[in-house]
């Protein structure tokens, strides 16, 4: 057992500077030893940065470290491995094709010969200490996220860590794959480990957490007992002001219908039904929310939607127009808009900003004449975008992948709704995103549908989707279970569709 | 504790203007420092070596418009290629698509009769710039139907317009007059490109070359087709997910990179040689070389202008020192690879920092970069 009387670390006025940003202004951090400490803070409040400089990987500007009453001069991660600090980062560093013990294994010097043995006895003691049960021969690429997760964990302990970074660990995995984590995390603070948990939601830091520090704009801005607060303080600490839990949908005259979906077919990347016989329709100034757990051919109803995949079966109509398997641009011309789930899909990273707010319009004036581009027409479109919907950035020349994960998404949604679309497609519009951001988006799906916009929402997020939908139909296994009005839809109820249990007539749209 | 000082690299988040000229200088001075290891192990002092490269480029009116003469393919190639690389499309056939533009040229110089005296010329540039054009297509729609890479195929596509031309000039094109050589006939005046004076710098060519440097440039900067070019190249599923028609921006620039080096193959034999020749006589290179051209350049047509008239005059100063110093004849060959080699490794630069740490203190020395970035 280590010495609880003293932390297992200690932070002091730590500062890294970024070019144009502060990404850590004299931060003060004192993780006592045994204890789950939440890391909480909107994207781009600092805390992976922090980590990042707990881990070795960047380097303080100001500021000392103390790992276990020590100074520390961590300059490399394999500083930081020797003094017992692992860190598990939100994308996995496995090699797909090799095992996991082999994973597990790998980089540790003195091992010229693959150590067999040792490597299956010690992973069988971390399953049973902590519920790690994760099959040493399986090859990585074979794993879920979840398990893939728990393979890090490992390597981490494995490697003498007890004290242990998790960086936004439930980003990628499923509610089971979460519960499952919780409860590993809290044996392991049982057994003496020290856990420092990085997250961006409320929930989680009460589900988990001991104490927590709340990070805001690379500052401080306190460390509390997790159980001595509660989620509205912690939000309004993070957001800096109050955040409105409770969104106001105002009454719409829903309009005529906009999108209809007839007997719909459509097959994955790998060529398997995925969407199979989906039928519904959406009318002006309603929204539609699509629930259901990922997997179940939300992404390809989308994606088929927009004109990204084609369909194999059944028919689209957009205002009683059949655009089925028509090409994206067609549908783009015909006032549809689409934010993807990945962010990586709707943007180009290395361009500006301001280029990214064409990407759609690129070829139609104003911003383009004949063949040549209007660079004084871009300037003021993106100017009047990033004004209107607050998108944070330097400039509008700021290469887009500088941006916060909010303002990038932020930015996605000025470019698709700022045209008036008549049918707006919003696949996990907020996945990732922070409270603050989370709700500015919710806001601007709720003004586009007074606006008369049909908004086809896509979302794992079931309190999403029941805050904004006027009718709500859940997906599994590739069809649609029913469709409920949102004063008819509850948890309960949606559970089990989820789950393919219940099953609902469809209503008459 | 280590007490070595250790050297590690750190992820830019932007990369400053000024790397981007910084760093392709500081590639080619670090291939020569390279090379004159090499030159010293070969016991040639390798100073005395460049400056024999430089003044046989750069030192005299006739080497400077040697190097004039052998920057019009590179630029004409290379503008053509910085574009085509833009969007990620590999065309690694210019030398192919060069020959296949000679070929043309010759066509329409000596075997299509009824030709105004005026107009003989143009329609070669036009005929090579299309049998250039063409010819990339052979890739470009392997690529587009049957997804082949176009890496492969372009290449290959070189060998088969080589052994052409190689027919051609032993067989059905050998000239009645060139006793035994494999050369055509001599082209006729009007099929002749003018010089300036008694150099060889065929300066109609020199003219199509600057203008195709600035209207790739506009081309990618300015217009919407240049827009899906960047686009395609940054990320292809945006592209597509943006509605963009990812075969028609590849046929695009494989066209347009074709069709340039066409031109410079019409530049070749009407501007230098008046015949069409076997194919090493017609090009040493200049469509491979043209690969290191745009990429020293960055991709940036406009800067292509400049790399082209730097490995020209390399190229010129290469011959010198061949001849002066009795090097073998490879060396103008690892100067290219060497620049190519740095000028590709120097691009970690423009993507990481160097961060030298010192043993004993704990804060890290950032290597003079990050404050230049702020602002």
């Amino acid at each position: 057992m280590p010495d609880m009387s003293v932390p297992a670390v200690e932070m002091r006025g730590i500062v890294k500077r970024f070019p144009g940003v502060l990404a850590n202004d004299h931060v003060d951090l004192t993780v006592r030893a045994g204890e789950i400490h939440a890391l909480l803070g909107e994207n781009g409040a600092g805390k992976t940065t922090l980590m990042n400089i707990l881990y070795g990987i960047y380097h303080p500007d100001e500021g000392e470290i103390f790992v276990k009453g020590q100074r520390a001069h961590i300059r490399s991660p394999r500083d930081a491995i020797r003094l017992g600090i692992g860190m598990v980062h939100q994308q996995f560093r496995l090699v797909p094709s090799h095992t996991v013990a082999e994973n597990v294994v790998l980089g540790l010097p003195g091992n010229f010969f693959f150590p067999e043995r040792a490597a299956r006895e010690r992973l069988q003691e971390f399953a049973r200490r902590y519920g790690l049960h994760v099959d040493p021969d399986a090859r990585i690429w074979q794993l879920s996220a979840g398990e893939q997760q728990r393979v890090e964990i490992i390597k981490a302990l494995y490697r003498g860590a007890d004290i242990l970074i998790l960086d936004e660990p439930t980003s990628m995995l499923t509610p089971r794959e979460i519960e499952e984590l919780m409860a590993t995390v809290r044996r392991m603070a049982d057994d003496g480990q020290t856990v420092i948990f990085i997250t961006h939601k409320l929930d989680e830091v009460f589900a988990v957490s001991d104490r927590v520090t709340v990070l805001r704009q690379g500052k401080v801005v306190a460390t509390l007992e997790t159980a001595r607060t509660d989620k509205r303080e912690l939000a309004r600490l993070m957001v800096g002001r109050d955040v409105l839990f409770r969104l106001e949908k105002r009454p719409v005259a829903i309009g005529p219908t906009v999108l209809e979906v007839q007997n719909l077919h459509v097959r994955s990347d790998r060529g398997l039904p995925a969407v199979r016989g989906v039928s519904f329709s959406l009318a002006a100034g309603e929204i539609l929310g699509i629930a259901g757990v990922a997997g179940n051919g939300q992404r390809e109803l989308a994606e088929a939607l927009a004109g990204l995949r084609p369909v194999e079966k059944g028919r689209v109509l957009l205002n009683g127009e059949d655009v089925t398997n028509r090409p994206p641009r067609a549908l783009v011309r015909r006032g549809v808009c689409y934010v993807p789930g990945e962010r990586l899909v709707g943007t180009v990273p290395n361009l500006s900003v301001a280029e990214n707010l064409i990407l759609k319009t690129y070829d139609q004036a104003p911003v383009c004449r004949g063949i040549f581009l209007d660079s004084r027409a871009i300037a003021s479109h993106a100017d009047a975008l990033i004004e209107q919907y607050a998108v944070a950035t330097p400039s509008r020349e700021t290469p887009l992948k500088l941006l916060s994960g909010g303002n990038i998404q932020r930015a996605i949604l000025a470019r698709e709704t700022s045209g008036a679309p008549g049918l707006l497609i919003a696949a996990h519009p907020t996945s990732g995103l922070d409270v603050g951001a989370t709700e500015y988006i919710r806001q601007v799906l709720l003004s586009q549908r007074e606006k008369g916009t049909a908004v086809l929402l896509v979302s794992e997020d079931l309190e999403e989707i029941l805050q904004l939908s006027d009718r709500v139909a859940v997906m599994y296994n590739g069809e649609i279970m029913g469709i409920l009005p949102a004063d008819r839809a509850d948890l309960e109820t949606i559970g089990m569709m989820m789950a393919g249990i219940h099953r609902t007539e469809p209503e008459v749209a | 504790m280590n007490s070595l000082p250790r050297i590690r690299l750190e992820k830019r988040l932007d990369t400053p203007r000024w790397l981007g000229v910084a760093t392709p200088v500081f590639s080619v001075l670090a291939a020569l420092l390279v090379i004159a290891v090499i030159f010293g192990l070969l016991g040639v002092n390798p100073l005395v070596a460049y400056a024999r490269i430089f003044t046989g480029a750069f030192g005299s009116l006739y080497g400077l418009s040697e190097t004039v003469t052998k920057a019009i393919p590179l630029m004409l190639a290379g503008a053509g290629l910085a574009v085509a690389f833009r969007a990620r499309v590999y065309n690694i056939g210019a030398e192919g698509q060069l020959l296949i533009g000679a070929v043309c040229a010759t066509g329409v110089a000596l075997f299509v009769p009824g030709v105004p005296d005026g107009l003989r010329l143009p329609a070669m540039f036009v005929a090579g710039a299309l049998g250039g054009a063409l010819w990339a297509m052979v890739p470009a729609v392997l690529k587009a139907r049957l997804r082949i890479d176009e890496v492969l195929t372009s290449l290959m596509t070189v060998y088969i317009a080589s052994e052409l031309v190689n027919y051609l000039v032993y067989g059905p094109w050998k000239g009645l007059y060139e006793s035994g050589f494999p050369y055509s006939d001599k082209f006729p005046p009007a099929a002749q490109i003018p010089r300036i004076g008694i150099t060889r710098i065929h300066y109609p060519t020199l003219i199509l070359a600057l203008l195709a440097a600035v209207l790739a440039y506009f081309l990618v900067r300015r217009t919407r087709w240049g827009f899906e070019i960047r686009v395609t190249g940054e990320n292809p599923e945006a592209a597509r997910y943006a509605g963009m028609n990812y075969l028609r921006t590849a046929m695009l620039v494989m066209a347009l990179s074709g069709a340039l080096a066409g031109i410079a193959g019409v530049g070749e034999v009407a501007g230098i040689h008046y015949r069409l020749r076997y194919p090493q006589g017609i090009s040493p290179g200049y469509g491979f070389t043209a690969i290191i051209v745009a990429w020293l350049a960055r991709l940036n047509p406009l800067g292509v202008i400049l790399t082209a008239l730097l490995i020209g005059g390399l190229l010129v100063g290469g011959d010198a020192i061949q001849l002066a110093m009795g090097l073998p004849s490879a060396t103008v060959y690892l100067f290219n690879g060497m620049i190519l080699l740095f000028v590709l490794g120097g691009d970690l630069f423009t993507r990481y920092q160097i961060r030298i740490e010192l043993p004993g203190r704990a804060v890290a020395t950032p290597v003079r970069l990050e404050r230049e970035e702020v602002g």
